[in-house]
């Protein structure tokens, strides 16, 4: 086998294992709904729509700065 | 010292909001003048013969593309991560004194690349890389801009409130990522004065002049990985952090699937980077790369839809607003070019359509519905949705915004619809041959016949520009416009009549 081959076969094998990685990531998206914080997804999007200083975090860093 | 509670501070926002209209304005005087040229040829010499030096196109030409990319996108790129930033990761920059000064120092050394960059490039000092001209002393003070830029951002998210990064800075992260990279390769470059020729000579040419550390082939892979690359992580992601922080905040709507966002994220990350190979079809780069390049362009379809029809279903149920808000049109018919800019790109990459596209205007005109349509129209809705937060003013005229967004859209349509049929024509009249395979066609044939699609594109371009200036104007005039209370400012922009 020359370095050719080598390229080929490893090259496809990259691409075989990044399109599973890509599919499980959606896999797990849609079907656990939660991150390891047991925080909703879709719930992240508050981070922009209450987004004033005053404003409690989704996920507060530490308590300690909670209030500014 | 006095008790006040804690405020988002924009100071450094707004000095980049300041560059991005004064470099946009430049940048893009400076194509309509290129437009006019390539339609009447007498235009190069508009400064007469003895300033002609500084006036035909190949000397004005990189001033657009850098004067747009370099400083009327990236300063709205740092203008809205001094502003998004700090309100998703919810922290001031006044609470710290460090990034406080690493902005204002960002800010300043972005100035004097950016003079040094006019000067040079007006001389007639480049590297001839596209849009990599500048020479070594220069890329030296930009990577000192980036880094600055990116001790800001990671010392922001080192100090944040909230534990997630929203998806927004993800796209910044990426912005500042992919452009360190792509930046430092495509630009390895000796200086001519350390070197020494085959005939013993030392010290040749200028103390600023470079030569590419790569030669032929390489240098075309690298030049065009860093292309294409550079539309990725300038024109696209910054563009689509932003997308995804202004128009969920002024329509009030949450996202519609945020899962989507984070899956579009790593799809593009990982697509994107392989495409730059479609710029060199038919060239001497090996067959299977070109190949390669084809298909991850095809593909990328895929994550850069799912970003667009993500943030075309977060208006899900309140199309109402479209039709209301000038602003959030701007924002809407912008995510509608990125889907169109994003299919019309592949479809160019398909190498039996490129033999007709490659070096046609199809691909300029492709370019453009791109960044007016999308990275112009975004950049501008951004700062039309700081302005009254930054300033605490009202915008000062609705119908203003709304006019000058006819006539921007307009402008682009006329843009791209002269160049589609200037370019086909073009790719068309260039492969006409007779039985014998003799070429149908002289260069000059192509000429005559494009000339009136050259002089639409200067019209086009005319309205953009005129559009931009209504704009600039917009802004100015809401400095002074009437004062606004805090709590009104939670969604929809106030604006004027």
């Amino acid at each position: 086998m020359d370095i050719a081959q080598i390229q080929a076969y490893g090259y496809f094998a990259l691409t075989v294992f990044l399109v599973l990685a890509l599919y499980g990531y959606i896999y797990h998206l849609y079907t656990k709904k939660k991150d390891v914080d047991g925080i909703d997804y879709e719930s992240y999007s508050d981070m922009a729509l209450k987004d004033d200083l005053d404003d409690a975090p989704v996920s507060p860093k530490s308590d300690d700065k909670l209030t500014p | 010292m006095e008790n006040r509670p804690l405020e988002y501070d924009y100071t450094i926002a707004k000095m980049f909001m300041f560059t991005t209209i004064v470099l946009g304005i430049v940048g893009m005087l400076i194509g309509v003048i290129l437009a006019f040229q390539l339609a009447f040829p007498g235009v190069n010499l508009f400064l007469g013969e003895g300033l002609a030096e500084y006036t035909n196109f190949s000397r004005l030409r990189p001033l657009h593309t850098d004067a747009v990319i370099f400083g009327f996108t990236l300063s709205g790129v740092f203008a809205t991560w001094y502003y998004v930033g700090q309100r998703v990761l919810k922290v001031s920059m006044a609470e710290s004194k460090l990034l406080m000064t690493l902005g204002k120092v960002h800010f300043w050394l972005y100035l004097v690349v950016v003079a040094a960059v006019v000067v040079s490039l007006f001389a007639g000092v480049t590297t001839s890389k596209e849009y990599a001209e500048f020479e070594w002393p220069i890329d030296i003070g930009v990577v000192v801009v980036w880094v600055i830029w990116g001790m800001g951002v990671f010392g922001l998210i080192g100090i944040r409130r909230e534990k997630s990064l929203y998806i927004s800075i993800w796209y910044y992260i990426a912005t500042f990522l992919g452009i360190a990279m792509l930046y430092l390769f495509n630009n390895m470059e000796i200086p001519t004065i350390l070197g020494t020729s085959a005939a013993g000579e030392s010290g040749i040419c200028a103390w600023y002049h470079s030569v590419s550390m790569y030669s032929g082939t390489n240098d075309a892979l690298v030049q065009w990985w860093y292309g294409h690359n550079a539309v990725a992580f300038g024109f696209t992601v910054p563009i689509v952090a932003m997308i995804y922080y202004f128009l969920p905040k002024e329509s009030g709507q949450a996202i519609y699937s945020y899962k989507l966002s984070l899956l579009s994220f790593w799809g593009l990350m990982f697509v994107y980077l392989w495409a730059g190979g479609h710029h060199l079809l038919y060239s001497t780069v090996p067959d299977w790369m070109q190949t390669m390049g084809s298909i991850f362009s095809v593909i990328l379809i895929l994550p850069s839809w799912g970003s667009a029809i993500n943030m075309l279903l977060t208006m899900k149920g309140e199309w109402q607003q479209v039709a209301a808000s000038p602003l959030i049109k701007f924002m809407i018919l912008g995510s509608t070019f990125y889907m169109f800019s994003t299919l019309e790109g592949p479809i160019q990459a398909i190498k039996s359509v490129n033999a007709i596209a490659h070096f046609t205007d199809w691909i300029v005109g492709h370019v453009h519905d791109g960044v007016l349509g999308w990275v112009g129209f975004m950049i501008m809705a951004a700062l039309y949705h700081m302005a009254p937060r930054v300033f605490k003013r009202e915008i000062y005229s609705k119908s203003l915004m709304a006019a000058q967004f006819w006539i921007q859209t307009l402008g682009v349509v006329l843009y791209f619809t002269s160049m589609w049929i200037a370019g086909i024509t073009q790719g068309m009249m260039w492969r006409a041959h007779d039985e014998f395979g003799n070429l149908a066609y002289s260069f000059i044939d192509t000429v005559t016949v494009l000339h009136p699609y050259y002089t639409i594109r200067g019209v086009g371009g005319l309205l953009y520009l005129v559009g931009f200036l209504m704009f600039a104007y917009n802004i100015y005039k809401t400095m002074s416009a009437r004062p606004v209370e805090e709590r009104e400012l939670q969604n929809a922009s106030p604006m004027g009549a």
